[in-house]
């Protein structure tokens, strides 16, 4: 029997707590984003692959690079540089050289995070704000579109161009579905891009996988089901609105939702809890603006596609959406009898 | 009828659902924990001004016996639990850590220890003052766990009239089954100190709220009531805290009660379970508070029990008797493991408010690692008061402390369900706690 005083800890209550930890969720993200990634590879060939490793390398080398010694193994381990630099890597263009996609995992953590004070301070989606910097520094080979090589192992030529030279582009190009929509007023069959058979980028061609991923995130309540439902919702309303208008001259809802990278950045970019509204009503405002500006970009823009705009834009309101949607107070601002 | 039926299902928003571990002792009778030597009762183990002492060291004392006076209004006697001597009144250790003054009895160990309380006040003769006073001298006080005498909440506002009386059965903290216990063994002394609340208020209804993991104590009481008695007995979510005295009126009446008024100034009281039936053994048999029921339990305790314990036993005593603590103990949890206190010692005393003793092991109280806030909102989710916790850890890690009080840090009630939910470890209701003393400390100057 033992009354001696043990070492007894006075830390304070609660001692219970329920399982789940940042690192947990992080690994939950990536399991729901492996069946996209792999269909990814799958239709582009090796390359992608590569591709995303490099995007992958850069941010998380990044984040070990500017951590202090003694936080690097936690740093690494809470798992928001993977998640970055993965996401980045499925929103690039399946040829896009591997210098390119590593610079901008760099630039992702560097200017979109770790500037800002590291994980948790950012006020932009770390992952946009390195694909709307390559965007900006290298349009053309951001929006050179391969078509499926049909080939597993053919590693085309301007992935593996030299970093800071001209790359060449010897594949077949194929422009998006929502590029022929735009330029050529042209849609897709609605098949082919559930599945993910078109041209785009990386992770954002396979409409149903990402649905269920992102379905079994929402089950294991690591995102906000209020953003993506929103976000879709309000896409497929507004775009709804505009086909009825002009049938012709517009594309059909079901085009909009399934085409370029609407359900990646709905379902797995917007819903970034560090960047987006924290409020439940929040949500819902922040997903509205989301799926409005996506379609005001896409139809009326200069773009093709608008997402990344659409998320980083909202992305700068949510400090402010947080601030106006504060649930009420239990008690508050009742009538008192 | 139908409405309100349907209102009661929904209950209180947002709240958290810990693992029960009522398993360990929810089954266990009632044990009457022996006499020991020694016992210490400090002043000042309810809620406002310590009470005032009325012995002196040397001087021979009843069970059951005054010995010490309220110092306020808001304040309680304190009475001996053994037949036996007062050594001295001096400093003696409080579970929290601190030293508060306190009376240390030493107990006669040829006595029969024998309650020879004063003969009970009629409480169906006193006047609403004689009632309040009379209250006040049994040192009843809340024991859901705040230690408010008892006797403050029955000292109504001109004008208030009371409908409805709520026994609070919910006993939301895991592993805690004291008043599961009262319930299930004295439930016909709950039933008479309801009635006799009742009779004293006036109040139309009684409701007994009780978490429906608790179908034993439902049944029983269900069983005693006649028909027309308007006492009701309902069955709640288990959702933690549903004890909480605001989320349970939410819960039983859907009624949101503002902030800064008291249940009372709806038409509304409030009582433990367990206040409840020792209000009922005060008037009936002058029996003051001296007994508590503890439930001694969690992975660090050898045998779990639910104990009768004498207030002012150590605590080190109660684990004696309950076969010590296990080698891996590293924590001793005064209360319940949501919103106990640890003990510094196990020197200190059982006081009016120890409804558990928990041991836990390195296993519960392995701090996780801390990772920033990525405004997941689960703290959000979980917060019954819909405040952010979020934010208001944010600010308090940087000291901002005024600007907490203007996202209503004061209505926090320190539940502890944010740090219960926060998947990144942060330590979220205890830095409020620490952010709402410093602001109690810069109002008083």
């Amino acid at each position: 029997m033992k009354l001696q005083d043990p070492k007894l800890l006075v830390q304070p209550a609660p001692l219970l707590k329920q399982p789940l930890t940042t690192a947990k969720a992080m690994g939950d993200v990536a399991f729901a984003l492996a069946p996209a990634t792999l269909a990814g590879v799958w239709f582009f060939g090796l390359g992608a692959l590569l591709i995303v490793s490099a995007g992958i390398a850069g941010a998380v080398l990044t984040e070990w690079v500017f951590s202090p010694s003694g936080q690097r193994r936690a740093k690494l381990l809470d798992g928001s540089g993977l998640i970055t630099g993965l996401l980045l890597g499925l929103s690039l263009p399946p040829g896009l050289p591997l210098w390119m996609a590593f610079l901008g995992g760099v630039v992702s953590i560097g200017l979109g995070k770790l500037i800002w004070g590291g994980l948790g301070y950012n006020l932009f989606n770390p992952a946009l704000v390195g694909r709307a910097f390559l965007l900006a520094t290298f349009p053309v080979a951001m929006t050179t579109w391969n078509a499926h090589t049909g080939d597993f192992f053919a590693v085309q030529a301007s992935i593996l161009a030299t970093p800071f030279l001209q790359a060449t582009y010897d594949g077949m190009s194929a422009a998006t579905p929502l590029g022929t929509m735009k330029f050529e007023g042209q849609s897709t069959p609605l098949w082919d891009l559930v599945i993910g058979k078109t041209s785009g980028c990386i992770g954002e061609t396979s409409g149903l996988l990402l649905v269920l991923g992102g379905i079994y995130l929402v089950l294991r309540r690591d995102l906000d089901w209020r953003i993506p439902a929103s976000i879709l919702l309000s896409v497929a309303a507004f775009s709804l609105v505009l086909f009825l208008i002009d049938p012709a001259g517009y594309p059909d809802p079901l085009f909009s939702l399934f085409s370029g990278g609407l359900l990646l950045g709905a379902i797995y970019m917007a819903t970034d809890p560090v960047t987006s509204p924290i409020t439940p009503k929040g949500a819902w405002i922040f997903g509205v603006g989301v799926g409005l500006l996506v379609v005001l970009i896409r139809v009326f823009g200069g773009f093709p596609e608008g997402v990344m705009y659409a998320i980083l834009l909202m992305n700068a309101a949510t400090p402010l959406i947080d601030r106006y949607t504060q649930p009420r107070v239990f008690g508050k601002g009742i009538k008192t009898p | 009828m139908m409405l309100s039926t349907l209102r009661l299902r929904r209950g209180f928003a947002h709240g958290v659902h810990p693992h029960e571990h009522k398993v360990l002792t929810a089954d266990l009778p009632t044990q009457r924990m022996p006499f020991v030597d020694r016992y210490v009762l400090p002043l000042d183990q309810h809620l406002g001004v310590p009470a005032k002492p009325v012995v002196t060291p040397g001087q021979r004392v009843r069970r059951g016996q005054r010995i010490a006076a309220p110092g306020a209004f808001v304040s309680t006697s304190l009475h001996s639990p053994v037949t036996g001597w007062v050594r001295t009144i001096g400093h003696h250790r409080y579970p929290g850590g601190r030293f508060s003054k306190a009376i240390e009895i030493e107990a006669d160990p040829y006595a029969t220890q024998r309650l020879e309380g004063e003969p009970p006040p009629d409480w169906h003769a006193l006047s609403p003052d004689g009632f309040v006073a009379a209250l006040q001298d049994s040192g009843i006080v809340g024991l859901g766990g705040a230690a408010l005498p008892a006797h403050v909440k029955y000292s109504l506002r001109e004008g208030i009239k009371i409908k409805y009386l709520i026994a609070n059965g919910a006993e939301c903290e895991p592993y805690l089954t004291n008043d599961h216990r009262v319930m299930v063994e004295r439930s016909d002394r709950l039933l008479r100190g309801i009635e006799i609340l009742r009779t004293r208020l006036g109040a139309a209804e009684a409701i007994i709220g009780i978490e429906r993991n608790k179908p034993d104590a439902i049944a029983i009481l269900d069983r005693q009531l006649w028909p027309n008695q308007p006492v009701r007995v309902v069955p709640l979510r288990v959702k933690y805290p549903q004890g909480d005295s605001k989320m349970m009126i939410k819960s039983l009446l859907d009624i949101e009660v503002p902030a800064g008024l008291h249940a009372a100034d709806l038409g509304i009281i409030m009582n433990n379970v367990s206040t409840i039936a020792a209000i009922a053994d005060w008037f009936d048999t002058g029996m003051p508070y001296i007994d508590r029921m503890v439930t001694v339990s969690g992975p660090g305790i050898e045998r779990p029990s639910n104990l009768i314990v004498p207030l002012g036993t150590p605590v080190r005593e109660v684990l004696r008797y309950c076969g010590g603590l296990s080698d891996d103990t590293r924590e001793v949890i005064m209360g319940g493991p949501m919103m106990g206190t640890p003990i510094a010692s196990l020197d200190a005393p059982i006081i009016k408010s120890s409804s558990g003793i928990l041991a836990f092991t390195a296993t519960e109280t392995a701090r996780p690692q801390e990772y920033p806030c990525i405004r997941c909102g689960r703290c959000l989710e979980a917060c019954p008061y819909f405040l952010n916790p979020s934010r208001l850890a944010r600010l308090a890690k940087s000291r901002m402390y005024e600007e907490m009080k203007h996202i209503q840090i004061m209505e926090c009630v320190e539940c502890g369900s944010c740090t219960y939910a926060c998947p990144s470890g942060i330590p979220i209701v205890q830095l409020i706690r620490t952010a709402k003393r410093v602001l109690r400390g810069h109002k008083q100057g």
